[in-house]
């Protein structure tokens, strides 16, 4: 059945395919599989849930995902490039143009404004000055903050830094977003308000969206669920959440 | 590119602005240092290269005696007015010749005395030495070979003798005779020596040698040489005729001394210039231990933005980037503390060269120089760490606390 779904919801070419994927830390004795060959394949406007226990390899997949990391062994076709393939230089561009990151710990600069924090990619993108500010508006616009525009992130709660790092993920119009356990350090409440703005942006503007948690309440916002185990993806299905919606 | 680099240099100072401005404290300090010093250095010997000019221009001085060791003469035979015009005579590269003598003698006029050089000369005296007229007259050659009783006062003697009346046409005593002052000099302030050249009385040489001396001698033949003539040749044709004209056997050393002022100008030039190059190394250390200091700074900042670095990095900066980033937040410190440090430096130097009585010389190359050496010290000591801080794994670097 999840291959009809499947089929179903993609008829276009996949966003990102993992083919036979291996990480290996260390050598010798000491070596370590985090990742033993897994297969994935994720689709434009898909919204997929990633679980499974720590040292499972959902992080060293993320990394990968993210191309901040290379498979040992393996190919990651990121819309048909094979990432494996590029060096550092490339790889951060291909994350420039691309990619957008929101992280458990929110990472955002210190002391350093909401405003100039979502301008931060613009400006490795070269934007011109008076399109930054307005673009950067907009998305603190579109995650509710437009009045916290001058604070920094010691003036702002958790939930409020945690979108402030939503708006800067999604600021560039990436093709896919990588959030690692995005409610992580917040509590519920604050929790619902991130899941509903990563679904509206996935729903609204098509952002492919991947998502580490180990909160079920949190991957039920998926539609897609993927579970890894021992470096190895054990199960992969279609969330019940999502058929109803 | 470097306008992004350069905009993420300014936000992150603006960060740290007291730690920033102890970074830069070395560089200033340094930047500081080199250019007060080197201001002050050129100050010093542009005073004393002015204070030479001003006791004749391409000016020789020949005296009697046998030099015996530094500023030691064993005596001889006084020179002859003879000399002097065998001299002007014999070699074509002098402008002017002037046999001089001059004695110790107390000036009196009405009831003031005062203890002053009296220096007999001919006419060509003043040109040779640089002197010239305020008000009155020079005596003519005539009256210089009858051996008048005039004489042209220095103002440090008008001022003691005559305090505010007008010298010309009085009547001063020397010793045994009364000379009528026809001329003041214009003041000469102070000699390199420390002496007072405008404490003087010039009287025709016949006068001095008839009526105060009373003998034939001359001590001293001041020359001056003609612009762009070798002065070694002159020195040397000097000495060559000298010799001559005082029986000098070929074994003999010269009871005479030939003293070029050029020379000496050039001894304390460079004494001047070899000080100021000395002090200023001292404060190129300190340009140094400034540089060593951004270092450490930067490198400590790296270790502190670890994080900022790999959210950087994970959005999508480039290896060179990064590297951009903090290289230009070094050279933006360093070159501030530059810019900081001049205006010090020129602060600092205009006030000493008034406490010190040196000309202030402002020169623009050492301060480009400095400039440029502060740019460059940030740009060699901010490499490391920026590079160490492109290289980092965005992922370890996330991970950093």
């Amino acid at each position: 059945m999840n291959a009809e779904v499947n089929q179903a919801l993609h008829q276009a070419a996949p966003l990102l395919e993992l083919q036979q994927v291996t990480k290996i830390y260390g050598k010798g004795d000491a070596e370590m599989h985090a990742l033993a060959g897994i297969d994935l394949s994720i689709y434009p406007g898909e919204f997929v849930a990633v679980m499974g226990p720590s040292g499972s390899g959902k992080s060293t997949c993320m990394n990968i995902l993210g191309c901040l990391d290379t498979p040992t062994s393996g190919t990651y076709l990121f819309q048909g490039v094979d990432v494996g393939a590029l060096n550092r230089n490339q790889r951060a561009l291909l994350r420039r143009h691309y990619l957008g990151f929101v992280f458990q710990g929110f990472n955002l600069l210190n002391r350093t404004s909401a405003l100039e924090n979502v301008e931060l990619p613009l400006i490795y993108r070269g934007s011109p000055t008076q399109q930054r500010r307005t673009m950067a508006r907009e998305a603190l616009r579109k995650v509710g903050l437009s009045d916290r525009a001058n604070h920094t992130p010691g003036e702002l709660s958790g939930g409020q830094q945690q979108r402030v790092a939503i708006a800067r993920a999604i600021v560039t119009g990436p093709s896919l977003l990588l959030a690692d356990e995005p409610t992580g350090n917040l509590d519920s409440a604050r929790s619902i308000e991130i899941m509903d703005l990563l679904t509206a942006f996935n729903r609204d503007q098509g952002i492919t969206v991947v998502m580490v948690t180990h909160e079920p309440e949190m991957a039920a916002y998926a539609r897609r669920i993927v579970h890894f185990k021992d470096g190895l993806i054990e199960a992969d299905h279609v969330s019940e959440n999502a058929l109803t919606c | 590119m470097l306008g992004n680099a350069l905009l993420l240099a300014f936000r992150e100072l603006r960060r740290n602005v007291m730690r920033s401005i102890l970074t830069m404290l070395g560089i200033i300090i340094g930047v500081a240092s080199v250019i007060t010093l080197v201001t002050l250095g050129n100050g010093a010997t542009r005073q004393v290269t002015q204070q030479i000019a001003s006791l004749g221009s391409n000016l020789m001085m020949i005296s009697v005696g046998k030099r015996t060791g530094p500023g030691q003469m064993s005596g001889a035979e006084a020179f002859k007015i003879a000399d002097a015009e065998a001299l002007l005579h014999e070699i074509p590269e002098l402008a002017a010749v002037a046999p001089v003598a001059s004695s110790a003698t107390t000036a009196i006029f009405a009831n003031e005395n005062w203890s002053t050089n009296v220096t007999g000369s001919t006419d060509a005296f003043f040109p040779v030495s640089n002197q010239q007229i305020a008000q009155g007259r020079l005596f003519t050659a005539s009256e210089a070979r009858v051996g008048a009783a005039l004489c042209i006062i220095g103002q440090t003697v008008a001022t003691k003798l005559f305090a505010l009346q007008n010298p010309l046409g009085n009547r001063i005593r020397l010793q045994k005779i009364s000379c009528e002052v026809i001329g003041v000099l214009l003041s000469k302030g102070q000699s390199t020596m420390g002496s007072d050249q405008d404490d003087l009385i010039v009287i025709p040489l016949r006068t001095f040698q008839r009526r105060i001396a009373g003998n034939q001698d001359v001590n001293l033949i001041k020359v001056s040489v003609k612009d762009g003539v070798d002065a070694d040749l002159v020195k040397r044709d000097i000495e060559r005729i000298m010799r001559t004209r005082r029986h000098l056997a070929s074994n003999e050393e010269n009871n005479f001394n030939v003293l070029d002022m050029k020379e000496i100008t050039a001894m304390l030039t460079t004494t001047t210039r070899t000080m100021t190059g000395l002090l200023s190394a001292v404060g190129a250390v300190s340009l140094l231990v400034g540089g060593i200091g951004i270092m450490n700074i930067m490198l400590v900042s790296v270790t502190e933005r670890t994080r900022e670095i790999g959210i950087r990095l994970a959005i999508g900066a480039l290896e060179r980037e990064v590297l951009l980033q903090f290289l230009v937040e070094a050279v933006v410190l360093s070159s501030f503390g530059g810019l900081i440090g001049i205006a010090l430096a020129l602060t600092t130097a205009i006030a000493l060269s008034g406490i010190m009585q040196v000309p202030f010389v402002f020169e623009g190359g050492i301060v480009a120089i400095a400039f440029l050496f502060s740019a460059s010290v940030g740009i060699i000591f901010g490499y490391f760490p920026a590079r160490k801080a492109a290289r980092l794994d965005p992922i370890e670097a996330l991970r950093h606390e």
